[in-house]
């Protein structure tokens, strides 16, 4: 597999397969299980044999240079480059034992059990109730206005916001600032009840003080979901994540604990990375 | 030359132009800015003129025929011994055309809209939308002989009481020339709704319907609207079909069978007929086109706002 790697990188092989063996013993169960991954956009590879194993419960972290495939990979767990024309998936990913490519699968509600927040938040132009209630109401999820009226509540509570739009709820998202929009944005994919969260640089676009609000939320939403975030931050990661997946130019170079990570990994090119002294 | 550029000892000074030179191109920079400004001054000077026309003839019209007359009078004789100068007939006839073809483009541009922004893949979308301009370039004549030869006798067939000249057949016709233009146009507002929004549609659990009729559609609603009223100001400008194919008959009706008469198709009959310049009769077409222009214009100003607040929500 690392015939094509170059001069300069380490040999990769096997890389990804003792990091599962060199994973600590995790008492959590496997959420996600993706095996062997290939992607191409088009001709071109940007995946190249990804395995992981990703527990339940736990904030995983990706990392890794611009353009490594972070996104590619984290979008292919809940099989949003389908939407993308001329992309191509190679290998499996299991979620709870179901390979999500496999025939018969039900892309709805995949998605609805893997919800996806994004690098630019999206809040819909419309209201902040409506924001929320909208998986709701296209997967038919609440069977009165009092049953969706509290599920958004609820979601609202769990993504931190509840006390500061309660009163606004008819006003329009994009009225709210960056910070509560994305916090919006977790709302809405809460709301459908998903036991993943796949999360693409949440804060990237946020201040320090709304980074902190959704890394406190990420915190106390891992009791509840299987959480994994990319994130370009160092301190981030290390902050939120339990397991940190290093990826380098569509590979995973080293997969462990987060701690293991950042402060003795096992490949030269993480220690480099995550140290700063890469490029 | 400045000290400075006589210590760079570089080529490019000795490329540099003689000073006599360089004022010769700056005189003659100023000479071509000016011609340009002159014809941007020329066409809305044309434009002002036509106005200016368009007014006096107007003012000229309603010292002999009061306002209220022309505005609210129901019967539109100009041409009669006992002449009547209401124009609702003509703008009953207008709207009646404009409403067939509304109905029909409208669906019909929204969904081939959705299709080519939400569905086609981008190979087939750079097919079909030059081919859809392409039907927005054929001659509006050919349209109003197509209404008159072709779609009344087939219409005829299956309505009963259809007549010869009727505002169906052209309504139909001019909604199908309008189509190309509300199609592209709503297609233009749906593609600039920004992809993060369909994404987080999709992520959600939303199928391609789901996404393009709850958030595509209302995203883009303002962008939407603009290519209808735009859409709907052109068929009330359109002139050839209704010319052709609705008939001359002023008539206050809903009815969409019968021979009717547009405001447009009046100042053509007027203008081929041999009606004398300076009569009454006469100026009956620049009072006709004078309101025909405040309707477009109206129309065009919504449409140019709407399009302008769409614009600045996804700056
Ligand atoms: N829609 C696309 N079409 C073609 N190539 C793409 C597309 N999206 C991403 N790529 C390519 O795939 C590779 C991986 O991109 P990806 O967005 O996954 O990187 P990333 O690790 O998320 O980077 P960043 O940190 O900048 O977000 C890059 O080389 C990128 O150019
Ligand atoms: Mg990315």
């Amino acid at each position: 597999m690392s015939t094509a790697a170059g001069p300069t990188v380490p040999s990769l092989s096997g890389v990804a397969a003792r990091a599962g063996q060199q994973t600590p013993a995790a008492d959590r169960p496997v959420k996600i299980d993706a095996q062997h991954l290939n992607f191409y956009y088009g001709d071109t590879r940007a995946l190249e044999d990804i395995s992981v194993r990703i527990r339940r419960n736990i904030v995983t972290a990706f990392i890794g240079p611009s353009g490594c495939g972070k996104s590619t990979f984290l979008r292919t767990l809940n099989r949003m480059n389908d939407i993308i024309p001329g992309t191509r998936v190679e290998g499996k990913v299991l979620i709870d034992d179901t390979d999500i490519y496999g025939p018969g699968v039900d892309v709805v509600a995949l998605r609805r059990q893997a919800g996806m927040v994004f690098q630019k938040s999206n809040p819909f132009p419309k209201s902040v109730f409506d924001n929320v209630a909208y998986g709701l109401r296209i997967n038919g999820m609440a069977s009165n206005r009092s049953e969706l009226a509290g599920r958004v509540e609820e979601s609202l509570k769990q993504a931190a916001l509840w006390d500061e739009v309660k009163d606004r709820l008819d006003d329009s998202a994009l009225a709210m600032s960056g910070g509560q929009q994305q916090r919006l944005c977790i709302a809405r994919a809460l709301a459908v009840r998903p036991d993943i969260l796949l999360m693409d640089e949440p804060a990237s676009a946020l201040d320090p003080i709304a980074t902190q609000r959704i890394e406190e939320l990420v915190y106390d939403l891992k009791k509840a979901y299987t959480i994994v975030i990319v994130t370009h931050n160092m301190q981030q990661a290390a902050r939120v994540s339990d397991y940190t997946a290093f990826f380098w130019l569509g590979r995973l170079v080293e997969y462990d604990r987060t701690d293991k990570i950042f402060t003795n990994p096992s490949e030269k090119l993480t220690e480099d990375y995550v140290t700063g002294r890469f490029g | 030359m400045s000290p400075s550029t006589s210590l760079r000892a570089s080529p490019s000074t000795r490329l540099r132009a003689s000073p006599s030179a360089r004022l010769r191109a700056r005189r003659f920079e100023f000479l071509i800015e000016w011609a340009l400004f002159l014809c941007a001054l020329l066409s809305i000077g044309t434009t002002a003129g036509i106005l200016v026309v368009l007014a006096v003839e107007t003012f000229a019209f309603l010292r002999e025929v009061p306002i209220t007359d022309f505005l609210f009078g129901t019967e539109w004789t100009p041409l009669f011994a006992t002449p009547r100068f209401g124009v609702l007939p003509l703008v009953m006839g207008t709207v009646l055309v404009s409403a067939i073809a509304m109905v029909v483009a409208l669906p019909a541009g929204l969904l081939s809209a959705i299709y080519l922004s939400e569905y086609a893949n981008p190979r087939v979308r750079r097919v079909i939308k030059p081919v859809l301009e392409i039907l927005a370039g054929v001659p509006t004549v050919v349209y109003g002989y197509f209404a008159l030869l072709f779609v009344t006798p087939v219409l005829q067939r299956v309505v009963p009481g259809l007549a010869g000249f009727n505002a169906l057949g052209p309504g139909i016709v001019m909604g199908i020339m309008i189509l190309p233009l509300v199609s592209s146009l709503s297609e233009d507002a749906m593609q600039g709704v920004p992809r993060g929004l369909r994404e987080g549609s999709f992520a959600l659990g939303a199928t391609r319907m789901q996404t393009s009729l709850r958030v595509v559609l209302p995203a883009a609603f303002s962008g939407i609207t603009a290519a209808f009223i735009l859409a709907a100001s052109r068929a009330i400008g359109e002139t050839m079909i209704v010319a052709i194919a609705a008939g001359q008959q002023p008539r206050l009706t809903w009815n969409p069978l019968v021979p009717i008469e547009t405001m447009t198709a009046y100042i053509v009959q007027v203008s081929l007929g041999d009606t004398p310049q300076g009569t009454l009769e006469y100026r009956t077409i620049f009072a006709v086109g004078m309101l025909l222009f405040l309707g477009t214009f109206g129309l065009n100003l919504v449409s140019a706002w709407l399009r302008g607040r769409y614009r600045e929500e996804y700056a």
